[in-house]
């Protein structure tokens, strides 16, 4: 047959070319870790301890290592996740009960593909099959919580602790706020047309039985869109990181959010709330309020705060919740995150 | 030939639209676009993850948006 005879070349071919861009990246994630003292120092001849030599440093140095994480984690994340997807994860929920339904959805909203943009198709389709309403939330809300950029980036740049605890708290607040929802009497305060909806014909599974020449296509389309969607929000990120890096007094932050202030989580979600960035936009400014001695714990609830609650997908969900459910949504979310941020602040101190 | 775009008007539908009007065009066919936004009639297609493509009522692609050239085998073998 043409296909099996096809597919041993064309797999070789994929090898190499995998191959040959794994090199190249590791290559180009070496070079920028040396490249810019030597640039900056002997090149540009700036004084290697002066605030503007700092600043730029931070800059240049962490755009090129960010946007080289980036490119890495989003290929490698897409062609593992393209053997999911939503529909998978629909019928893996069916029927079930609250409880054990709310841990399975909590995880599946971690390993399924899915864009906040498709919140409210895939909560219709959940409850059109039967699926509890807090068991979708929990899906809902583990979904952007638990960002796979986010969880790669804290593994680059922090190590595998931090990176399993960020995982273990968002997928704790995803069981129990959709838990917690679910007993509140959700259902209340559904747009009653979500119930009447059935669905109709065929359930299309997106990605079964694609080849894995097509699943790295895909890889290779989502580095592209996803470059393209926030590189502005890294860059401000980063900015604002290098001016922090370079230029902020050491106590500045350590009086309103350090070890010392008991408010500062609380202070931290306040402030993540309404920002609206992303996982890789955030990621540069909490490198840099590190360095500048806040707490993990403050930090871990900032960003968890700044990807899991944002209004554009709030105004989304308008449309099938109900005010009281959504305000019930931020309240559990928002206050699952303060938790979590003071647990991890006692427990990593 | 009545193609259908599914999407509630974000950015990846939109692609969609403008990759679909693409591939119509380089294969010649007459064929009708509509956009479809209204969610309970998205679900009811079975659509889930959006962007999705309807092609004389029939569900051939959801949730990505594909090059032109995929679209064009989709099209064809309709």
């Amino acid at each position: 047959m043409s296909v099996t005879a096809a597919l041993p070349r064309s797999r070789r071919g994929l090898g190499l070319a995998l191959g040959g861009a794994a090199a190249l990246w590791t290559a180009a994630y070496w070079l920028n870790g040396r490249l810019w003292d030597r640039v900056l120092h002997d090149w540009a001849g700036l004084a290697p301890e002066a605030r503007v030599t700092e600043t730029v440093h931070f800059f240049l140095y962490d755009s090129i290592k960010i946007a080289l994480l980036l490119v890495g984690i989003v290929f490698v994340v897409t062609v593992l996740r393209s053997y999911m997807s939503v529909e998978r994860t629909r019928a893996l929920l069916g029927g079930r009960r609250e409880g054990v339904g709310n841990v399975m959805a909590a995880g599946l909203g971690v390993v399924t593909p899915f864009c906040s943009c498709s919140a409210v198709p895939a909560f219709i389709g959940f409850v059109a099959a039967g699926v509890p309403i807090g068991v979708t939330m929990s899906f809902l809300i583990a979904s952007p919580l638990v960002n796979e950029i986010a969880v790669g980036l804290l593994l680059s740049l922090f190590g595998w602790e931090i990176a399993a605890v960020y995982v273990g708290a968002g997928l704790g607040i995803a069981i129990v706020a959709g838990w917690v929802l679910g007993r509140l009497g959700a259902e209340r305060w559904v747009e009653p047309f979500v119930f009447q909806t059935t669905l109709g014909g065929q359930v299309v599974d997106t990605t079964a039985g694609l080849r894995f020449d097509q699943r790295v296509q895909m890889g290779v389309e989502e580095v592209g869109t996803i470059l393209r969607k926030i590189w502005p929000y890294l860059l401000v990120g980063i900015g604002v990181g290098a001016l922090i890096h370079g230029w902020a007094p050491e106590d500045l932050f350590t009086t309103y959010a350090g070890p010392g202030n008991a408010f500062g989580v609380l202070v931290a979600v306040l402030v993540g709330i309404p920002l609206y960035s992303n996982a890789a936009g955030i990621m540069p400014l909490v490198e840099a309020l590190h360095d500048k001695g806040l707490p993990m714990g403050t930090l871990l609830a900032f960003m968890m705060a700044v990807v899991a609650l944002s209004l554009p997908e709030l105004i989304l969900l308008r449309r099938v919740l109900k005010l009281p459910l959504l305000a019930a949504f931020v309240a559990v979310v928002g206050t699952g995150i303060v938790a979590v941020g003071y647990l991890f602040n006692a427990l990593l101190a | 030939m009545i193609i259908k775009v599914l999407g509630p008007g974000c950015q990846n539908c939109k692609t969609l639209e403008r990759v679909t009007r693409e591939a119509v065009a380089e294969l010649g066919v007459e064929a009708t676009i509509e956009k479809v936004e209204d969610y309970p009639t998205i679900v009811g297609y079975g659509v889930m993850s959006t962007p999705a493509l309807v092609v004389d009522e029939k569900v051939v692609l959801a949730g990505r948006v594909p090059r032109t050239a995929e679209v064009r085998e989709l099209l064809a073998s309709a």
